[in-house]
């Protein structure tokens, strides 16, 4: 992993409008789903997204893929600021940013044979003859773990693990140098779930990939991860490497999402020490005051509910664990 | 899952070579294949597999939700085997016999009802009451599985209603009229950790108060090891390995279930190839001869492709049994 940023998001904002009320009552209101996000991507790394649903973490990828326009701040790719480029633009930059999606099933037209799918970004970025491409697709389906004679084959013939195989070598194919995966594996049964992880690590090796890898699985996370992001109500609340996260943890938020993991131990169970966030994340129509996560954080204080904390490296020798709370968790706190 | 005589009055439910299968045009599915488990007063099975394990088959089989299959076997409740009754008959059982939750609440309740509403219904299905008494017990159970001001949401519709609010009114539903059994069919998947880890604990809740007996369906062995006391895994419709949560999770004899433990990423496995299970599972057309999980397990032998082995006990741990259907962890305690 170098220092060289391969991406740059800075203070990117997306909002929906949305209708709520009913009868005279209805009107249109705007939901920010991503509330000025400062994030950077560095070249062959993996950088983990996690949060809840409805958090905007999906908003994000989005964005960052320019398939949403973004409503302020800038999106930078390699240098080249695509915040505002136009679709003709965008096209040669979109051979070298490619998504994976989380449903197998949805994300792959159902009457169209598996190597046309994957030889779609071939004919689309026009790249090489009818012939060519074939013999590129069958080489992409022997790098996932597909038998090349099945390119014939509709996607309804493969299983979960097999079409999110195909959904990998559709994104590989122009040899992206950012790689999109939201929730790549979620879908799958837990024994697939490890050969598909594999899959994306043994590529990443190959072909140099950087990924930014969306989920809600922890586990799964920490185990991609180079560094990871916790997203709450359409911010960034911490942002840290993988093992500085899950063990010196310091957001109130972060916290309470890892404990709510189940503890994968033979005496889990009754005796666990409880820190069980209460109640649902607050609508993102109306996001509370000051910190956003203050009407669930048990350390919250009157400063909180004014005051909107920035996020900011906590302690000098740790100068990559940026943290967006006035009052941090500092190492030797239960957590 | 004790096996004693003096434990035998507290068993609920007594499940013994059930078999399930279904016609399909490529052949007789079977889904369900010699599968006994027993449920004690005021505990919790865990039945964990993949897609297509069989674990909900089993279940549902047995208190009349499968339509169109061949059942044979035999499933001993309240002194009755609930495979010979009629629906009128186990209409009258499902409820305040056995309750059902389901992974997806929002397919479970209907859009155009409140949600009180709804389990008035159910209660006065049930029960003679009138009107005010059914809703003015809706409030009350709203309100003991954690629905804030319950005297104000028992009037909103299931829209109104986040999935976690909603998985507690299904809750609410199933426990209204104090079944001794609860059959929980992945009711957690669809939500968020911290919302899972809510819902678990009202799981927990409700067995101390009530002493029902929960069967806990999952994919999910970290959830099992939150809330299960005994474990039943299962692989293509056969019971592999059968013991108490700890000694599952301490020592897992079945290749299968180990596969399982080891394809989960975890904190020593950082940095490393996740040790997947190579291959799909198997088709469950009848016919295949054998253990189905051998031809994905590492360690099988020539026999493992001729015999299926049964479901013998290894050692007994307390009351406990551990058993597993494997040649070779028979093997290991031969005498």
């Amino acid at each position: 992993m170098s220092n060289d940023v391969l991406l740059q998001l800075t203070g990117v904002v997306k909002e929906f409008t949305v209708k709520v009320g009913s009868g005279f009552k209805r009107r249109k209101r705007s939901l920010q789903a991503v509330a000025g996000v400062d994030l950077s991507l560095r070249r062959g790394e993996t950088l983990g997204l996690v949060g809840e649903s409805g958090c905007g973490k999906s908003t994000l990828a989005r964005c960052v893929m320019r398939l949403f326009a973004v409503d302020s701040g800038r999106v930078v790719f390699d240098g080249d600021d695509l915040t505002h480029a136009s679709n003709a633009v965008l096209k040669p930059y979109r051979r070298r940013m490619q998504m994976v999606f989380q449903d197998p099933y949805g994300s792959l037209n159902p009457r169209r044979r598996v190597g046309s799918i994957i030889g779609d970004p071939f004919r689309i970025q026009g790249v090489g003859s009818a012939a060519d491409r074939q013999a590129k697709v069958q080489e992409l389906m022997q790098l996932v773990g597909l038998n090349p004679e099945h390119y014939n084959r509709f996607p309804g013939e493969f299983s979960g693990g097999q079409r999110q195989r195909i959904g990998i070598a559709r994104a590989i194919a122009l040899r992206p140098e950012l790689i999109v995966c939201d929730e790549p594996v979620s879908a799958l049964d837990v024994s697939i779930q490890a050969q598909v992880l594999n899959l994306l690590a043994d590529l990443q090796k190959e072909l140099g990939l950087t990924y930014l890898f969306i989920s809600h699985d922890l586990s799964v996370v920490r185990h991609v991860s180079d560094r990871v992001a916790v997203m709450y109500l359409g911010t960034i609340v911490e942002i840290a490497p993988s093992e500085a996260i899950y063990e010196r943890t310091r957001h109130p938020y972060t916290s309470a999402l890892l404990s709510a993991v189940p503890r994968f131990e033979a005496d889990a169970g009754t005796a666990r020490v409880e820190s069980v966030l209460s109640g649902d994340p607050p609508s993102p129509l109306d996001p509370p005051s000051g910190c956003r996560f203050h009407p669930r954080c048990p350390r919250a204080q009157d400063r909180c509910r004014h005051e909107v904390p920035v996020l900011r490296v906590g302690n000098a020798d740790d100068p990559e664990h940026l943290t967006a709370c006035h009052f941090p968790l500092v190492d030797g706190d239960a957590s | 899952m004790s096996m004693t005589a003096t434990d035998s009055e507290h068993v609920l439910l007594d499940v013994r070579d059930l078999n399930v299968s279904f016609d399909s045009p490529d052949g007789v599915v079977e889904a369900v294949r010699n599968v006994s488990f027993k449920l004690d007063q005021g505990r919790t099975l865990g039945i964990v597999g993949e897609s297509g394990s069989g674990k909900s088959v089993s279940t549902q089989s047995i208190v009349g939700l499968v339509q169109g299959a061949r059942i044979s076997g035999q499933a001993r409740f309240d002194g009755r085997d609930l495979l010979m009754l009629a629906q009128p008959e186990l209409r009258a059982i499902r409820g305040p016999g056995i309750a059902m939750i389901f992974q997806n609440p929002m397919s479970c309740l209907h859009p155009l009802y409140p949600v009180g509403w709804q389990i008035m219904e159910m209660i006065r299905a049930h029960q003679s009451v009138s009107r005010s008494q059914a809703r003015l017990r809706a409030i009350e159970l709203l309100g003991q599985v954690g629905i804030p001001r319950p005297d104000v949401r028992v009037d909103d519709y299931p829209h109104q209603y986040s999935g976690g609010m909603l998985q507690r009114a299904m809750i609410a539903m199933a426990i209204a009229l104090n079944p001794r059994v609860l059959i929980a069919d992945e009711p957690t998947t669809a939500l968020d950790v911290t919302v899972q880890a809510q819902i678990l604990r009202l799981l927990r809740h409700i067995q101390e108060q009530f002493g029902t007996a929960i069967i806990m369906i999952t994919h999910d062995l970290g959830v099992v090891s939150e809330i299960a006391d005994d474990v039943m895994v299962m692989y293509a419709g056969r019971a592999m390995e059968q013991a108490s949560r700890e000694a599952l999770l301490r020592r897992p004899r079945h290749p299968y279930t180990q596969g399982l433990l080891r394809s989960r990423p975890q904190a020593d496995s950082l940095g490393r190839a996740l040790t997947s299970i190579p291959g799909q599972p198997p088709s469950l057309i009848a016919g295949a001869r054998g253990c189905p999980f051998q031809p994905r397990c590492t360690q099988a032998i020539s026999r493992c492709a001729t015999d299926m082995p049964p479901l013998a006990v290894l050692a007994a741990d307390g009351n406990d049994p551990h058993r597993s259907a494997c040649w070779l962890t028979q093997a290991e305690d031969a005498p």
